[in-house]
């Protein structure tokens, strides 16, 4: 199953089991969404619960908001979290904060969803990861899946005791990219129960020599870089965030623990990203005492993202940088 | 040089809101109403050459056509100055190109070379020149920026206008009435031009917009509609909203009705939507190209062999730009540390994808 089909399908089973789900966005009715994410939806659920909205991502996501508060579940589907941009300030301050300003009063069960991350070719406007953007803000749950799996589970949007919806604001970050990569699928995953817990990353591969944490996209690269490790006779662990917050550190720790090596790998901007507030929390803890290296980030090169294809390749990891990083987290002692 | 003589144009050029229309008698000239057909057929040709590189995957990401809308890129040009100042959306290359580029400047930067117009950093959507500020690529973000354009002009007493242009779908934005309101509430010397093609991108102006009437949406802005696939009426248009902000009177807003041929971007066929016999109607019975052919050959000013040989030499020099960009070389690694901060004014070191990649100023 694709990761679109994941998402799809994930969609058509909660309008199915809830009547307040519904999708606004743009495109996302008669286009069939404009990665065609929502495709066939129009035709199942009619235009009360797929709608078409004007260009008007701050006007839309404050609907949402609105419509949230007042007892629906909206999906807004944003073409690119680049154009949320535009809306961020009802995703964060209307929507993140409202449950916490009205003392608890006024939940907003919301789900903010659309591609993330860079594309190919589409330059600095069009390609940036905001996890990290998101992942600062308390009131928000931030889910960066990479797995059609992970989309299936992950975006029916189920609270820590796996058995409830999430009643909180989420930031659900796609990527463009794995749209059309497809995965097998567990019977456990097509079955229209399967939910995954927010806030607990999944060990991919399991390694003893260096743990691997990435999220989205560069999870593939990092599994990649793992094969290409083991042919070395080196044992990566790979852990896959699946979310951004709550951030999952005891899996991370666990790893390290097991590892004493850490390397953490994200395609957004380094500065004060997923990495960097990985390090501080592996500083932090206990786990820091079982380093034997320092750790090491692999993130997007400090710089809007470039247009020509040369320029962006050296903008954003690859599965050979992560092969080297990797190994010099190896090779090297605190 | 040839000699002004006086057309009408047609009756439906233009409706006006809260300003009374311009007239429709218009001078014109032989020589420049060649020109202007050359640079149409020029612009028409370097997007189709850039469909054609697109199609054979030389050019990546997301680039959008204006064929079939050349009579407002290239109307503006010759109702403006250069000292005039112009901002509009993705939907740039023919803007860049009358503004001071030219088209190997822009077919180099949709191959991502050097010789680009932003040295291939922006590619599609993001193309400027000294009077021309892009080629955006967030949905409305343009038009407050247009207005900030015309606020320096009004602050530095320069008799000069901006021109800020957005489409139908990016009419509905909220800041495109934040930047009304400033530009009104200051008499700002702004054109808002709505490019409205009908469609952004699959959604029809009718189901995004409860009011289709882009001239009228501007409150206590007035405003003019003009028949954009009339290169005459546009450019005639054009002139009249400049003498009418440059004069003091405030900004006004500017709608031209025209329509694009192909789909929103190259990954669009755009027959999902309307109907393929929409298009050719269009084509057929409204192309500004060939409207301005038929004056032309109407007021005797050229024959059909004339604007042969034209066309013909629009298209050699559009080949010629291709075949230039072809050979500018790909930008140098370096290239990808530069143009981050201001030129000497670089923190000391930046760092890339991991902490031995590190670029030092």
């Amino acid at each position: 199953m694709t990761v679109r089909e994941a998402l799809n399908v994930a969609m058509e089973e909660e309008m199915l089991r809830d009547e307040t789900v519904f999708i606004l966005g743009e495109e996302v009715a008669r286009y069939n969404g404009a990665y065609k994410v929502t495709k066939g939806l129009l035709d199942k659920f009619g235009e009360k619960r797929v709608v078409d909205t004007p260009i008007t991502e701050m006007g839309f996501a404050g609907l949402a908001v609105g419509a949230a508060l007042a007892g629906l579940r909206p999906i807004c589907e944003f073409m690119t979290f680049n154009f949320a941009m535009q809306a961020i300030d009802q995703i964060v301050n209307s929507g993140g904060k409202t449950y916490y300003m009205s003392g608890g009063n006024v939940p907003c069960p919301v789900v903010f969803r659309g591609p993330n991350g860079a594309a190919a070719g589409v330059a600095a406007q069009h390609s940036q990861d905001y996890a990290s953007w998101y992942g600062q803000v308390p009131g928000l749950k931030v889910v960066s899946p990479w797995s059609a799996e992970d989309c299936k589970g992950l975006l029916k949007v189920c609270g820590p005791d796996s058995a409830i919806r999430d009643p909180n604001p989420v930031v659900f970050l796609e990527n463009e990219m794995m749209y059309g990569v497809s995965f097998p699928m567990s019977a456990e995953a097509m079955s229209d129960n399967y939910l995954l817990p927010i806030g607990k990353a999944k060990v991919e591969r399991v390694g003893t020599d260096v743990t691997i944490v990435a999220h989205s996209k560069m999870v593939t690269h990092s599994v990649e870089a793992a094969d290409i490790l083991a042919k070395e006779g080196i044992k990566a662990e790979i852990i896959n965030l699946r979310c951004i917050r709550p951030l999952d550190i005891e899996t991370i720790k666990a790893s390290v623990k097991k590892t004493n090596r850490l390397v953490t790998v994200e395609g957004g901007f380094p500065a004060f990203g997923v990495g960097s507030e990985i390090c501080a929390q592996i500083v932090e803890s206990e786990a820091f005492d079982y380093l034997d290296a320092p750790v090491e980030r692999v993130t997007g090169a400090d710089v809007p993202t470039p247009y020509a294809t040369n320029l962006e390749s050296l903008a954003f990891p690859d599965t050979p940088l992560i092969v080297k990083v990797a190994k010099r987290a190896l090779y090297r002692t605190n | 040089p040839s000699q002004p003589f006086t057309v009408k144009l047609h009756e439906d050029s233009f409706r006006t809101y809260k300003i009374d229309p311009p007239s429709l008698e218009v001078q014109v000239q032989k020589d420049e109403l060649l020109k202007i057909y050359k640079d149409m057929q020029c612009m028409r040709r370097m997007e189709m050459a850039a469909d054609a590189l697109y199609k054979a995957k030389l050019i990546r990401g997301f680039c959008h056509l204006a064929i079939g809308q050349e009579a407002v890129s290239v109307g503006l040009e010759y109702g403006i100055t250069p000292e005039d100042r112009v901002i509009t959306a993705y939907r740039c290359h023919p803007f860049a190109v009358m503004r001071g580029g030219t088209i190997k400047g822009v077919i180099a930067e949709l191959l991502g070379r050097q010789d680009g117009m932003s040295k291939g950093k922006g590619g599609s959507m993001h193309i400027f020149t000294p009077s021309f500020f892009g080629g955006n690529g967030i949905v409305g973000a343009q038009v407050p920026v247009g207005a900030g354009i015309a606020f320096a002009q009004k602050y530095l007493g320069n008799k000069t206008a901006t021109f800020a242009l957005y489409g139908d779908g990016a009419s509905n934005q909220g800041q495109v009435f934040e930047a009304f309101n400033m530009a009104k509430l200051w008499d700002l010397p702004c054109v808002f031009v709505c490019e409205n093609n009908k469609y952004g991108m699959g959604t029809s102006a009718e189901r995004s917009s409860s009011n289709t009437e882009y001239f009228t949406r501007g409150d206590k802005i007035p405003g003019i509609q003009v028949n954009g696939m009339d290169i005459i009426a546009s450019r005639h248009a054009v002139q009249f909203a400049r003498n009418w902000v440059v004069e003091g009177n405030g900004p006004l807003l500017m709608e031209f009705v025209t329509y694009r041929y192909g789909g929103h971007s190259m990954s669009d066929p755009g027959t999902t939507y309307r109907t393929r016999e929409e298009v050719q109607r269009m084509r057929s019975t409204q192309d500004p190209i060939r409207g301005l052919q038929r004056y032309i050959e109407d007021w005797g000013l050229a024959t059909e062999q004339e604007l042969k040989q034209l066309d013909k030499e629009a298209k050699g020099e559009v080949d010629q730009a291709v075949e230039e960009a072809k050979t500018s070389p790909i930008p140098r690694s370096e290239d990808l540390w530069t143009d981050i901060y201001y030129k000497g004014t670089e923190p000391s070191f930046m760092r890339g994808r991991e902490r031995e990649e590190v670029h030092y100023y």
